[in-house]
C-alpha cells in the first residue's frame, strides 16, 4: 500500500498540493470541560470561523484522557487528535493536566515507533477565554494534517 | 433494575435555535440521518426546544413511553444541560439519561459560510452523543452540607458591601484584606462622579459599620495562602502578616509616631507625602491600629519605651499568624490596579515632573491629601493656570503593553477632576483630550454636558501623540491632532494629568490558580456566563464581584458585589446542595492493589484498604476529574458519566468499528 510512505511528508515534497483539495482531515478534539471546552464555546459565541474538521468530545479534565482512547481513535482512522487542557496551574482539579503533559508525549513516542507521525496527537493548553488561540490552532493543525496525509488505518469507504 | 432491562429507545431533538442552527444546516436532512442510527426511536425538530412548548414535546414523549434516553442537539451543554435535565426529572426519568450534542457553538456558529462543513460536524456530533446515550447509566446526585459562612477576599467598596449583605442575613463572614486597612481605592478618592458626594463621607461610615458587625471578622494585612475542599466546605488557610505591634493592646493613640526617626514615602498618597516606619495608612483607617514597617525600621527601640507607648503594645518579635477557617462559599472582590504610565514612553511620565496620573490628581484634590485639597504642580508647588487631561492612557490601544478594552471610569473621573479644579480656579484653562467621551451611566451624560457648558472645559477630540517639556519653566507641550478640525495642534500647559485606565491585579493569575477559577483574556476574573451568570465563577461556590471582574465604577461594582452576596446566600440558605455525581469508584473485584492511583489524586480521596488490599475512593472528597481512571492498569476504576464504555462509544460511533 502506498499509504505507508504518506506518513513521512518529507518524502513527498509536493504532497500538500497533491492532497489539499480532496482530503479533509478528521480531527477528534478531546477537551476538558473547564478550559478548552469553554474556550471552544467562546470561539462559537464570538463567531470565529474555522475549517470544519474538528469534532469535540468533552471530558471533565484532560487527566481523564487515557492512552487507550487515543489509540482507539487512531486505529479507527482519526487523522489527528487534539487534546485540549487548561494551562499549567489553571487545572480545575489542581494538577490533572500535570499528568496529561507527562502521559501524552509518551503516547506520541509510542506511536512513532509504529511508523505513525507523532503529529497525529497534539496536546495544547487553551484557556476558557482563548477562542482566538483555539481557532488558530485548528487552522494550523488542519494544514499540518493535510501535509501528513490521511491516516493509513482509515477504512476504505 | 427494571430500567436496565427495558429496551433502549433514544429520542433525538434537533433545535433550530431560530436561525442560529436552522439558518445554516438543513435540519430535515439531519432528522432523516439520525433516524438511521441505532436505538433512535423518535427524531423531532422544533424552533426552540428550550422554550416551554419545546420542553413539553420532550416530556410528552417520555411520558408516552416512546423514549427513555434523550439527546438534544442544540447549543452548548454548558448553557442548557440543567434545563433539559429538569425536563427529564419532571417526566419521571433519571436526569442522567440525557446528553446534549453541541451543534451551535461548535458547528453552525463557527462554519457559518460553510453549510456542508457545518452539516458534517453536526452529523458527527449527533452520532457521538447518540452513541454515548446508549451507554448512559442512571445516576443520583450526592448531597453535601453547605456551611453558613463565607470568605470575602478583598475589602474595597465591593468586598465591604458583599460582607455587609451576608452578615445582615446572619451568615458568618471572614473579610480578608491584603492592606493594613479596608476601603480599597475608594478610600483614596476625593469626590465621586456624577453626584459629587465626598467619597470618604459615604465610605468611612460603611467601614466603621462593618468593623462593629459581630458577624464579620476582618482579617486585614492578610492573604489567602491555600484553599482545599469544595462548594459547601472550603478549608482556607490565611496568613496574617506580623504587625510588630500588638493589635489587641494598641489603642491607636499615635504617640509613637512623633518619636520614630525613619521617614519613607506614604503609599496611600502614592509617595507624594512621607510617613514614619511605625504608621497607620490614613487617619480613618479600619482597623485604626499601628504597624511597624519592618523593612524600614532601624530597630532603635524608641517606640517600645514605656514612656512612649503606654499600653506597651510594641512587639518587635511578632510573627506571622496562620489562621485556618472553614467556609461554605467564597466571594472574590480583589479590585483592580491602575495602569502604570511609566511604560508608555510617549507621555514622559516619571521623566517630566509635571506629568502626573489620575490617581495622583485624586490625592491632590483630596482635602486630606498631600496639598490639603489645593492641587499644585510638582515642579514649583504653585497652582497651575492650565491643565490638560489626556484620556485613554493605556486603554483602547492595541499596541503592545496596553489594553484594547475601555476602562469605563476614566472619562468621567477626568471630567470630575477638571470640574473640581475649575470650581477652585475659575480662571484656569482646562483641556480634555479624548477619543470619544463615554458617559453611559445614570446622570453621566448630563454631568459631561454641564462640564462643557457651565464649566467651560475645552474638549478636544484626538489622541495625543507626544508630550515634551519646556526646559525653561518645566511646563508641558502637547502635540497631537484635533480630529474635528482636521488640524495638527500644539498646546502648552502647566500640568498634564494622564487618565490612566484600570487593569487586572498584577497577581490575579496566582489567585485564580489558588482558587481554581479562570481569568478572561484581559486578565480579569472570568464569569461563568456574561449575561446569565455574571457573578458566578466557573467553580461552584465561588463568586466574583466588583472591579475584579472587569473595570467598573462604584455603582456597578457595588451592584455586582451585592449580587455576588445574594448568589452566595441563596446557596447557603439551602443548607444542603446536590453536586454532580461524576465521582469515580473502584470495582473491587478488578483492583489489583497496585496503588498507582493513590498518588494521582490531588484531593487525597483515594485510600488503601489494607485488610482487603484494594484501593477505595471517598465519593465526597472525589471531585470527579477522572485522572485516576486513566492511570489504573486494571481498568478497575469507573468515572460516572465519563466511563470507559461511554467514551469509547463516542469514538466508535463517529469513527466506526476497527
Ligand atoms: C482615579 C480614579 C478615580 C475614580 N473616581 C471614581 C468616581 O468618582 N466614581 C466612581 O463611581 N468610580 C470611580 N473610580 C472607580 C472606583 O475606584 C472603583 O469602581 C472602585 O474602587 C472598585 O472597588 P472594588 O472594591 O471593586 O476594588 P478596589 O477598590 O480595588 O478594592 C479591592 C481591595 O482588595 C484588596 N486586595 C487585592 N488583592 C487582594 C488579595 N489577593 N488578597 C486580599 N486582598 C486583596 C485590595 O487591597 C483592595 O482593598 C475611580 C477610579 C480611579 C482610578
Ligand atoms: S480541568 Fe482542564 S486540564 Fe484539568
Amino acid at each position: 500500500m502506498a499509504n505507508e510512505v504518506i506518513d513521512q511528508p518529507e518524502n513527498h515534497p509536493d504532497i500538500d498540493t497533491a492532497v489539499d483539495c480532496v482530503f479533509e482531515p478528521f480531527i477528534l478534539g478531546i477537551f476538558c470541560n473547564w478550559c478548552t471546552y469553554t474556550g471552544c464555546d467562546q470561539a462559537g459565541t464570538s463567531r470565529m470561523q474555522r475549517p470544519a474538521n474538528l469534532r469535540v468530545m468533552r471530558v471533565m479534565c484532560s487527566g481523564r484522557v487515557e492512552p487507550a482512547m487515543v489509540l482507539k481513535a487512531l486505529k479507527s482512522g482519526a487523522d489527528g487528535i487534539l487534546i485540549g487542557a487548561c494551562h499549567i496551574g489553571d487545572c480545575h482539579y489542581v494538577s490533572g493536566n500535570h499528568k496529561t503533559v507527562r502521559r501524552i508525549p509518551l503516547i506520541s513516542k509510542f506511536i512513532k515507533q509504529f511508523g505513525i507521525d507523532p503529529n497525529r496527537i497534539w496536546l495544547r493548553h487553551i484557556s476558557a477565554s482563548e477562542g482566538v488561540e483555539l481557532t488558530e490552532i485548528v487552522h494550523e493543525y488542519v494544514n499540518i494534517l493535510k501535509k501528513i496525509g490521511p491516516n493509513s488505518f482509515k477504512k476504505k469507504k | 433494575m427494571i430500567e436496565l432491562q427495558k429496551k433502549i429507545r433514544i429520542g433525538v431533538y434537533i433545535c433550530h435555535c431560530g436561525l442560529n442552527i436552522g439558518g445554516v444546516v438543513n435540519i430535515d436532512h439531519l432528522i432523516e440521518f439520525v433516524k438511521t442510527l441505532p436505538f433512535v426511536s423518535v427524531a423531532r425538530q422544533y424552533k426552540f426546544f428550550c422554550s416551554e412548548v419545546g420542553q413539553n414535546m420532550i416530556a410528552a414523549d417520555i411520558e408516552d413511553n416512546l423514549v427513555n434516553r434523550v439527546v438534544v442537539a442544540a447549543c452548548s451543554p454548558r448553557m442548557h444541560e440543567p434545563t433539559f435535565r429538569q425536563v427529564l426529572i419532571s417526566a419521571g426519568l433519571n436526569p442522567y439519561y440525557f446528553v446534549q450534542a453541541n451543534i451551535r457553538e461548535h458547528a453552525t456558529w463557527v462554519h457559518m459560510y460553510d453549510p456542508n462543513g457545518a452539516t458534517r460536524i453536526a452529523k458527527d456530533h449527533l452520532r457521538m452523543q447518540i452513541g454515548k446515550a446508549a451507554e448512559l447509566k442512571a445516576l443520583y446526585p450526592q448531597k453535601v452540607k453547605v456551611l453558613p459562612s463565607s470568605l470575602v477576599i478583598g475589602a474595597g467598596i465591593s468586598g465591604i458591601n458583599s460582607a455587609i449583605e451576608l452578615a445582615t442575613q446572619g451568615y458568618q463572614v471572614y473579610l480578608v484584606e491584603r492592606d493594613l486597612t479596608i476601603g480599597g481605592h475608594m478610600a483614596q478618592l476625593d469626590k465621586t462622579f456624577p453626584t459629587m458626594d465626598c467619597s470618604a463621607c459615604i465610605l468611612t461610615p460603611k467601614m466603621v459599620e462593618i468593623s462593629r458587625n459581630p458577624k464579620v471578622k476582618i482579617l486585614s494585612y492578610s492573604e489567602v495562602e491555600k484553599i482545599d475542599g469544595y462548594v459547601g466546605n472550603f478549608q482556607v488557610t490565611i496568613r496574617q502578616k506580623a504587625h510588630y505591634v500588638d493589635q489587641e493592646k494598641c489603642t491607636g493613640c499615635g504617640a509613637c509616631v512623633q518619636y520614630c526617626p525613619v521617614s519613607v514615602g506614604n503609599e496611600f498618597d502614592l509617595g507624594m507625602t512621607s510617613r514614619k516606619a511605625i504608621y497607620i495608612p490614613f487617619p480613618q483607617a479600619v482597623p485604626a491600629k499601628y504597624t511597624i514597617d519592618i523593612k524600614h525600621c532601624i530597630n532603635c527601640g524608641i517606640c517600645a519605651r514605656s514612656d512612649v507607648c503606654e499600653p506597651d503594645a510594641i512587639k518587635i518579635d511578632d510573627e506571622d499568624k496562620i489562621i485556618e477557617i472553614n467556609v461554605g462559599t467564597i466571594i472574590v472582590t480583589t479590585g483592580y490596579d491602575v495602569i502604570n504610565p511609566r511604560y508608555l514612553h510617549n507621555y514622559g511620565y516619571g521623566k517630566y515632573e509635571n506629568v502626573i496620573d489620575g490617581l495622583q490628581m485624586e490625592r491632590l484634590l483630596n482635602s486630606t491629601g498631600p496639598t490639603l485639597g489645593k492641587p499644585v504642580r510638582p515642579s514649583d508647588s504653585k497652582a497651575p493656570h492650565s491643565i490638560a487631561w489626556i484620556q485613554c492612557v493605556g486603554s483602547r490601544d492595541n499596541r503592545a503593553g496596553r489594553h484594547s478594552y475601555c476602562s469605563r471610569v476614566c472619562c468621567l473621573y477626568a471630567i470630575k477632576q477638571a470640574r473640581q479644579y475649575k470650581e477652585k480656579h475659575p480662571e484656569a484653562d482646562i483641556y480634555i483630550f479624548y477619543i470619544d467621551i463615554r458617559a453611559f451611566g445614570k446622570g453621566y451624560e448630563e454631568f459631561y454636558e454641564s462640564a462643557a457648558r457651565d464649566y467651560r472645559i475645552k474638549f478636544i477630540r484626538g489622541r495625543v501623540s507626544e508630550l515634551a517639556e519646556d526646559p525653561d519653566d518645566k511646563s508641558i507641550i502637547i502635540r497631537g491632532e484635533d480630529t474635528l478640525l482636521g488640524q495638527l495642534l500644539e498646546i502648552q500647559v502647566d500640568m498634564v494629568v494622564l487618565s490612566v485606565g484600570l487593569e487586572c491585579r498584577h497577581d490575579a493569575e496566582q489567585l485564580s490558580a489558588l482558587l481554581t477559577i479562570q481569568c478572561s483574556a484581559d486578565g480579569f476574573f472570568l464569569e461563568a456566563h456574561p449575561k446569565l451568570r455574571p457573578v458566578d465563577s466557573l467553580t461552584e461556590g465561588i463568586f466574583i464581584g466588583g472591579a475584579a471582574q472587569g473595570p467598573k465604577d462604584i455603582p456597578d461594582a457595588v451592584a455586582q458585589a451585592k449580587a455576588a452576596a445574594a448568589s452566595a446566600a441563596s446557596l447557603m440558605a439551602q443548607k444542603e446542595i446536590e453536586v454532580e455525581p461524576y465521582f469515580s469508584f473502584v470495582q473491587n473485584g478488578l483492583c489489583s492493589g497496585c496503588r498507582s492511583c493513590i498518588e494521582q489524586c490531588p484531593f487525597g480521596a483515594i485510600t488503601f484498604n489494607t485488610s482487603i488490599n484494594k484501593a477505595e475512593i471517598n465519593s465526597i472528597k472525589c471531585k470527579g476529574c477522572g485522572t485516576c481512571v486513566s492511570t489504573c492498569p486494571s481498568n478497575a476504576i469507573i468515572q460516572n458519566h465519563f466511563s470507559k464504555p461511554q467514551l469509547m462509544a463516542i469514538i466508535k460511533a463517529v469513527l466506526g468499528e476497527v
